[in-house]
């Protein structure tokens, strides 16, 4: 915002003694106010159960947009780190009798901090290229992530670290790039394909591709778009479509996050589907909550509250389908890690334990405290590494506890924390995503079913069938005529 | 600054982190789950006993107020600092240090999670009964303090009953253990003295507590009625014809829009009063009491009635009186919460003087009831931005606690009086009452440095307790 917005959206206050919060993305009052601080969030926050601080705590940074809000403290930097302490689970939300939009205020309130922060030139370079340069051009991230892929796998990365080479540069360096995932040999790409269902088309749906899942997780994608053609799905990966602006909104861009939002709606809604479905559980809840984002704009309001409507996640869409249970056995001992932008935000625990236990031969085990953090949350393992790791400890103490082989959960943010999480604990346990499981399972189906189901299965089924027949009589003729040569 | 040397030795004791004295900080520490702030000087988060006895020894020595704070979730105020000084947050002592399943007790610090020691215990099929609707958050060195209460302590009784012995700091920064590990204990009764004393005579460190059995079966029942008196009558006939459910809880018919409105219970739309009710025990004696309770309740012409049997459906039917409270956010933008007590016996009557009042004072009152003990929680719904709303909403508080007091109940059910009711002390007690408690307060030499500014009105406390000293260092007997 440049000087002169802000002399216009604060008349009278254009130079204020401290900073207040300013501009129509300022933390809405209804939305604040309506916290009566009863402390029923306490237990349900992360940062406030690690330090036992009311200043850790949902309630107290409440207290801290209050106290701002009426002009008693200022955007300063001892107010603000208390605020990006904060992970932005949204367990909080999830158990608020008074139900404070606490996702919605953080966002606001971490966008009015962005211009008080006192960053480095570099770390500024840094932060810019990623959010304007970087993750909105798919190309430049996949070009990105291609040569990272090449340090890996060329040997670079056992050089750079049998060498000791990074502990030359900046603090904390050598545990990023430890942390950063092995990155898979094929990406996946929303290049406009079409993969067609298996058997009747029962639905159209559209899949977001996403930014970083389809890097990291490429072959983890190719699950997904499996795994609902296999339930009569036709699914579309519409070209053109860019990050859900998460991030952008985690750190507070939210000018960014909206011009990706509106490109986004532009792009799914240019061809008639029935849904669009998400398989990273913080995208989801980004692009569920487009209506929001997009609400003092005219020209996008409507579109994007109908867009956010039709807006799916993956496990709540194939238990809504409904799903055709696998055949293929898995015998794998597996608990679940709640993903929190899948439980706190989208409410959504039941369908992938609905999806797990369908599948044969496999066991199901609850770890304790299943919904709490592991710490992932977007940049918060970059910014907040320390806390970050220290909510990761604890989880993986709960995940061992089970004695799982396989650790699974919904959102690439999840998954790419507790790998590192396993490499931490040095435990060969797995961590899959819950899709990858099911289109396990589905591969291991034996190839004649059960006869008689009438479901995009029993068609399926038939379909092979047919195949197999016609395959036979075709290959009975050959012989025959051979034969008749002789 | 003029406390930087109390900060300095502070975090000698309990460490740099612990002590929090910015101002940005301290704005947080301001409110508890009431109405009421006030800022502190500075707040200490002590780990040990020995810490919280070191935090006591140095606050005496500068000569400032201690307060002590749990997870700050109370409703009366009794966790702001009234008059300034250190708040002792006891929120890091959060250690089960032994659980006995066999005598049926356990050790707790103070900053323990009352439904976090219930989950503990549930392995060997016991929990700890007294459930503040905060059970959630609240600690169980706050329950001591306030002696709270909840929806199940009609059967199963407040936090007295379930509190067998307490390690206490006392003003002069000395520990002491006040009861034991048994049931009864000989001499007086000073356990029973502070809890409930709301901070104001010691702090608990640790806590020896009860552990009661979990029930065999549990069997909920939910009744709908057209009108709030014929749910009145049924709770009283209810308790009349001998059984004690474990909860009977009561809804009029604002509290029960809002909670349609926000958690769709199902409730009609022209329903003047839910009543919940909750038998619990062995399975035999739940089935006869369910039955019975059953009949009793349709004998006053309910509109409905649904029972559930398992957990889930019994969370269903929880789940309106739960969501009630905070549901109310959907009819005003602010609510006060009063906590007065009467007769069941009365319950019809003063529903009716609370509908009465409301009506004169155009402000609506939503009305959740612990029906089984007659503990009121009339809700008035205002909106703090109104010129004069606020002012009005206390004045009716007053008035309808003055009511409570006058058909022969209590100021408190659960919450205390803290700074909330201290004024209202003298609807209940005469000023002899009062001076016996300032005397007794004496006793433990605090010289109001523990919580000052709580429980007594504001006026008289201070001129009693200067008298009372006066009369302790003339030599009289400071107990009468």
């Amino acid at each position: 915002m440049t000087t002169v917005e802000k002399a216009i959206t604060q008349p009278g206050q254009a130079t204020p003694a401290i900073p207040l919060f300013s501009g129509p993305d300022a933390p809405e009052e209804r939305d604040l106010y309506k916290c009566v601080h009863c402390g029923f969030c306490l237990q349900a926050c992360p940062t406030y159960l690690e330090t036992g601080l009311e200043t850790e705590s949902p309630r107290g940074r409440i207290a801290l947009m209050k106290a701002v809000n009426e002009g008693r403290l200022g955007l300063t930097p001892t107010v603000f780190r208390h605020w990006d302490l904060c992970i932005q689970c949204r367990a909080c939300e999830n158990v608020c009798p008074s139900g404070v939009p606490y996702g919605r205020l953080i966002e606001a309130t971490i966008a009015q901090v962005e211009p008080h922060r006192k960053l480095t030139w570099m770390q500024r370079r840094m932060a810019d290229f990623m959010l304007n340069s970087a993750l909105p051009y798919q190309n430049r991230l996949t070009a990105m992530m291609g040569a990272m892929r090449l340090y890996q796998q060329s040997g670079l990365q056992r050089l750079v670290r049998k060498a000791r080479l990074l502990k030359l540069g900046p603090k904390g360096l050598v545990e990023m790039e430890r942390s950063l995932p092995a990155l898979p040999d094929s990406f996946f790409a929303a290049q406009g394909q079409l993969v067609h269902s298996i058997g009747t088309p029962r639905a159209r749906v559209a899949l977001l591709s996403g930014c970083l899942m389809p890097l990291f997780h490429g072959p983890a994608m190719r699950t997904v778009t499996r795994v609902l053609s296999r339930n009569g799905c036709d699914v579309s990966v519409p070209a053109g479509q860019v990050c859900c602006g998460a991030i952008h909104t985690h750190i507070g861009d939210l000018e960014k996050a909206r011009a990706m939002a509106r490109r986004n709606i532009d792009v799914f809604t240019a061809s008639r589907v029935d849904a669009v479905v998400v398989a990273s559980a913080g995208c989801g809840i980004r692009m569920k909550e487009y209506g929001h984002l997009l609400r003092n704009d005219p020209a996008y309001a409507e579109k994007a509250e109908q867009f956010s409507a039709m807006v799916k996640d993956i496990h709540e869409y194939l238990v809504a389908l409904p799903f055709v249970p696998p055949q293929g056995r898995l015998d794998y001992k597996v608990t679940y890690q709640d993903s929190c932008h899948l439980s706190h935000t989208q409410r959504i625990t039941a369908q992938p334990r609905t999806l797990l236990r369908s599948i044969p031969g496999l066991t199901f085990v609850e770890m304790e405290n299943s919904t709490r953090c592991c710490g992932a949350g977007g940049t918060y393992t970059i910014t907040q590494r320390e806390f970050s790791l220290r909510l990761l400890d604890r989880k993986m103490a709960a995940v061992r506890e089970t004695g799982a082989d396989v650790l699974a959960t919904a959102n690439p943010g999840c998954v790419i924390q507790l790998q590192y999480g396993t490499q931490r604990a040095e435990t060969p346990m797995r961590v899959k995503y819950v899709t990858e499981l099911l289109d396990e399972a589905y591969s291991n189906e034996p190839r004649r079913p059960p006869p008689g189901q009438v479901t995009a299965e029993g068609a399926w089924d038939e379909e092979r069938q047919e195949m197999r027949a016609r395959w036979k009589t075709r290959s009975g003729d050959r012989r025959r005529r051979i034969r008749g040569r002789e | 600054m003029a406390h930087e040397g109390l900060f300095q030795e502070l975090k000698v004791v309990v460490g740099e982190e612990y002590v929090v004295h910015a101002p940005e900080d301290l704005v947080v520490f301001e409110y508890d789950g009431s109405v009421d702030k006030a800022l502190p000087l500075a707040v200490v988060l002590p780990a040990t006993t020995e810490q919280v006895s070191g935090v006591v020894k140095i606050a005496r020595s500068h000569g400032v107020p201690i307060v002590p704070r749990g997870a700050g979730t109370g409703l009366s105020g009794g966790a702001i600092a009234a008059k300034g000084g250190i708040v002792v947050a006891l929120t890091r002592m959060t250690r089960i240090l032994e659980i006995d399943p066999v005598n049926r007790l356990a050790v707790v610090e103070p900053g323990v999670v009352n439904l976090e020691l219930s989950m503990a215990t549930a392995k060997y099929g016991l929990f700890f009964a007294p459930d503040p609707s905060s059970q959630k958050a609240c600690t169980i060195g706050g329950n001591v303090a306030e002696n709270s209460g909840g929806p199940h302590c009609l059967a199963y009784g407040v936090t007295t009953n379930h509190v067998l012995g307490m390690e206490v700091v006392l003003a002069d920064g000395s520990v002491a253990w006040v009861g034991g590990r048994t049931r009864e204990t000989p001499g007086y009764d000073l356990r029973g003295i502070l809890i409930g004393s709301e901070g104001t005579l010691a702090i608990t460190t640790k806590a020896v507590v009860r552990l009661v059995k979990l029930p065999e079966a549990v069997k909920t029942l939910l009744a709908i009625y057209p009108r709030l008196n014929d749910a009145s009558a049924a709770v009283s006939d209810i308790i009349a014809s001998g059984i004690v459910p474990a909860a009977i809880e009561m809804m009029d018919d604002l509290a029960i829009q809002a909670a349609e409105a926000a958690v769709h219970a199902g409730y009609p739309a022209d329903a003047g009063a839910v009543l919940l009710v909750e038998v619990d025990g062995l399975k035999e004696s739940v089935e006869v009491e369910s039955a019975l309770v059953e009949e009793v309740c349709r004998r006053h012409n309910p509109m409905e009635i649904r029972t559930a049997e398992d957990a889930a459906q019994r969370e269903r039917l929880w789940a309106g009186r739960k969501g009630a409270l905070g549901a109310l956010g959907r009819l005003a933008p602010n609510y006060y919460l009063i906590d007065g007590t009467i007769p069941r016996t009365k319950l019809v009557e003063v529903m009716a003087r609370i509908k009465e009042i409301s009506a004169e004072a155009g402000l609506p009152i939503a009305n959740v009831l612990h029906a089984g003990d007659g503990n009121l929680h009339p809700c008035i719904l205002f909106d703090e931005r109104k010129p004069g709303d606020t002012e009005r909403t206390l004045e009716i508080g007053g008035r309808i606690l003055k009511l409570c007091v006058d058909v022969g109940g209590v100021l408190t059910g659960e919450h205390g009086i803290g700074v909330e009711k201290q004024e209202y002390m003298p609807f209940m007690f005469t000023e002899d009452d009062m001076a016996s408690m300032a005397r007794l307060k004496l006793a433990f030499a605090t010289d109001d440095a523990f919580n000052p500014g709580k429980v007594f009105p504001k006026g008289a406390s201070c001129v009693d307790i200067s008298q009372m000293k006066a009369v302790a260092r003339a030599g009289a007997g400071a107990f009468v």
